[in-house]
């Protein structure tokens, strides 16, 4: 105990969780849900039916003003000129000018005057310290607004919209013609809720943003509509199977994305100018992120494990237990050349365990594609 | 918390039960496969192993993390629980029934010294 401990932040959802039996853990200064009970059957739960999860320790930032495009053009990895239709979203890195990743996030257009960002919860402070500076030098009239008033929802699993509808009567017209990565808002018994259909998983599903005082209510009546909540646990091996970057841990203020496996969020051929964009020409990738399965010996993959390969060592960044594949898998950044297919050996407690190179994903809407 | 009157345990959250034959019978608490979470790997000593009071000799392994189990005190691993290895969630479901392993004590007497239950229940709560 070097440090005195921040006070720990809570969700609206806390007393939910402890009602229902959470372990709770520490998750960047929140008190978080990292279970219910087994935290493998939470993960079968959203890959077979629906699971939720709380996730209002994520921010939502909301930006306002004129040109907020213009601003974002310029402040983000991805090309916000993607998003052409309102409640369009975007996955993109925040870029430092050296390239190193300062968070992954979502951006969705709501109109020209108003753009939205779902931030990382360990990242919030400095994320919204950053977009301030950068918005004082080149855009000052503009307004970002941390939107700690609202709560957030994630139902995932392929039944997941269904048990939506009926947890929210009235929802479903305004939400059954979205397509992956877009949003709307919907308004039931006079409160607004910003529905978007993405998620962490792999699976179908929606994001659901309301004020904090609907949150309890809508996840009760999930919860009567057959969603089993789902905690920490469940989030990290389902997104791990479903191949996806955790912030912190597979890529971060000292890593470039291009070594991070989000090469494909990165725009560098259009001659739109973005903080970050001199640094990654460069200095193209030097390193790769590809996926690992444990096919030889027994034990659990985890971050920072040494991966010997043909063509030098590597690092585990994120490892779990795969509930799907039941088989041990991992994110790993090893040297440019190692290719799906390869044999590698992962040194799991100071002994070589021979491990199967692929390519992420490794299971998307409850299939498995590494087989 | 469930701690069995009739065990022995270690402040490493090991649980210990004398058998008639004079072996000891060794698994992992309650509170440390709750702690641990799911269990998905577990790996048990080889049977003939001489092992020190204290030595680490298996391992248990969650979704979250490894643990080492120790030898409660200094024996022989005279048995193993060989079907764990294929269903490691047993010991989720009931941890004092789905034991590890086994010693012969080198000093039958030992096992004396080691936490009762209401010794094991002061350690768990001051953690």
């Amino acid at each position: 105990m070097s440090q005195p401990a921040a006070p720990q932040k809570s969700t609206v959802l806390n007393a939910v969780h402890r009602a229902a039996g959470a372990r709770m853990v520490d998750f960047g200064g929140w008190d978080m849900p990292v279970n219910y009970g087994s935290q493998i059957d939470e993960h079968h739960a959203v890959r077979n039916g629906a699971g939720m999860f709380d996730v209002s320790h994520m921010c939502i930032v909301d930006v306002r003003g004129d040109d907020v495009r213009g601003f974002l053009r310029g402040a983000l990895a991805n090309n916000v000129d993607k998003l052409a239709v309102p409640g369009k979203a975007l996955y993109t890195c925040l870029l430092r000018e050296d390239g190193g990743v300062i968070d992954d996030l979502i951006v969705y257009f709501i109109d020209e005057r108003w753009f939205r960002l779902v931030v990382n919860a360990g990242t919030t402070d400095k994320d919204l310290a950053w977009l301030a500076q950068l918005a004082a030098a080149r855009a000052p009239a503009l307004v970002l607004t941390p939107r700690r008033d609202l709560a957030m929802i994630a139902v995932q699993g392929p039944r997941a919209r269904a048990a939506l509808w009926s947890a929210l009567p009235g929802s479903e017209a305004a939400t059954s013609a979205l397509a992956p990565f877009n949003a709307a808002f919907v308004t039931v018994a006079g409160v607004e809720y910003f529905v978007a259909r993405t998620g962490y998983t792999g699976e179908d599903g929606f994001e659901i943003a309301m004020p904090a005082a609907a949150a309890a209510p809508l996840w009760q009546a999930l919860a009567a509509a057959g969603v089993r909540p789902a905690g920490l646990g469940a989030r990290d091996t389902l997104r791990l199977e479903a191949g996806m970057n955790l912030y912190g841990q597979d890529m971060d203020e000292s890593v470039s994305p291009l070594d991070a496996g989000l090469a494909w969020t990165v725009d560098l051929k259009s001659p739109r100018d973005f903080v970050g964009k001199a640094a990654l020409a460069a200095q193209p990738a030097q390193r790769a992120l590809v996926g690992l399965v444990l096919t030889g010996g027994r034990g659990v993959l985890r971050a920072h494990q040494v991966v010997h390969t043909a063509h030098g060592d590597g690092e585990i960044t994120s490892g779990t237990y795969s509930p799907t594949l039941r088989a041990s898998i991992a994110l790993a950044r090893v040297p440019l050349g190692v290719a799906p297919g390869d044999q590698v050996e992962v040194m799991i407690r100071d002994s070589a365990h021979a491990a199967r190179v692929v390519k992420p994903p490794f299971v998307r809407n409850g299939k498995v594609l590494v087989a | 918390m469930n701690i069995p009157a009739n065990l022995r345990y270690t402040s490493s959250h090991e649980w210990v039960r004398n058998e008639a034959d004079g072996t000891v019978t060794i698994g992992i608490t309650d509170h440390a496969q709750a702690a641990l979470g799911d269990l998905v790997f577990v790996e048990l000593p080889k049977v003939g192993r001489t092992l020190a009071a204290g030595e680490a000799c298996a391992v248990v392994e969650s979704v979250k993390a490894a643990s080492d189990v120790y030898a409660p005190v200094a024996g022989t691993v005279v048995a193993v629980n060989e079907a764990l290895t294929a269903t490691p969630e047993d010991v989720n479901k009931d941890a004092f029934a789905a034991w590890l392993y086994k010693l012969q004590p080198a000093d039958p007497a030992a096992v004396a010294s080691l936490l009762d239950a209401r010794g094991y229940e002061s350690v768990i709560a001051e953690a």
